[in-house]
């Protein structure tokens, strides 16, 4: 009875911490998801945030600059509709690219096809890192 | 436009480092371990690219 009493007074002395933490692991994963790494920095990861920003950014950014494809969603195409799910992880960075209309050149060589890799890439590496925010805001993870 | 024209294993460097970084963050906890994993998985990119260039190398001769 004790014992119930006082799971009962911890469960009521932690609800304020627990939702702020729901409000977190919505907030963290999709702020991660638009700006790479600022999941991290929301929740003041500072390193692993920059870190996550430099690599994701860096990398969808070279793969730019390798005239590499960006995917549209509407393509129909099995393949296409693959790279689309790729690119749109990078967030604000494939919205910005599709807006200013980047990377929609025809790839002519070799390093254009790896811009192509380096963009899917940089989308698939910022879902992981929305996912790790969101188990940092959750608590399954320091 | 020509783009940005890296070499082959150049490509692969930066792409092994960048994944690996991302990796070890996300993928294990405490500095050390982050360190650790992320050095293995540059290991094994970098690893795989001189593997799989031997292997094309035998098949081509």
């Amino acid at each position: 009875m004790a014992n119930s009493r006082s799971k009962a007074a911890s469960a009521e002395l932690e609800r304020p911490s627990s939702q702020a933490l729901s409000a977190m692991a919505v907030v963290a994963p999709a702020v991660g998801w638009l700006i790479p790494g600022a999941g991290h920095l929301a929740q003041k990861r500072w390193i692993r945030g920059l870190l996550l920003m430099v690599c994701i950014v860096a990398m969808y950014i070279l793969g730019l600059a390798m005239n590499g494809h960006v995917y549209q969603p509407n393509s129909g195409e099995v393949l296409d509709i693959l790279g689309f799910i790729g690119d749109v992880g990078a967030g604000g960075l494939y919205i910005v690219s599709r807006a200013m209309d980047y990377g929609q050149g025809m790839i002519q060589h070799a390093t254009a096809d790896y811009g192509t890799k380096f963009i899917i890439v940089a989308g698939l590496l910022n879902f992981i890192a929305a996912v790790d925010a969101y188990h940092i805001a959750i608590g399954k993870k320091k | 436009m020509t783009g940005l024209a890296l070499s082959h294993f150049t490509a692969a460097l930066l792409f092994a480092v960048f994944a690996s970084v991302v990796f070890g963050i996300t993928q294990r906890e405490g500095m050390r371990d982050q360190v650790r994993y992320g050095a293995y998985c540059f290991a094994m990119f970098i690893g795989g690219v001189i593997a799989a260039g031997w292997v094309m190398w035998l098949v081509r001769h």
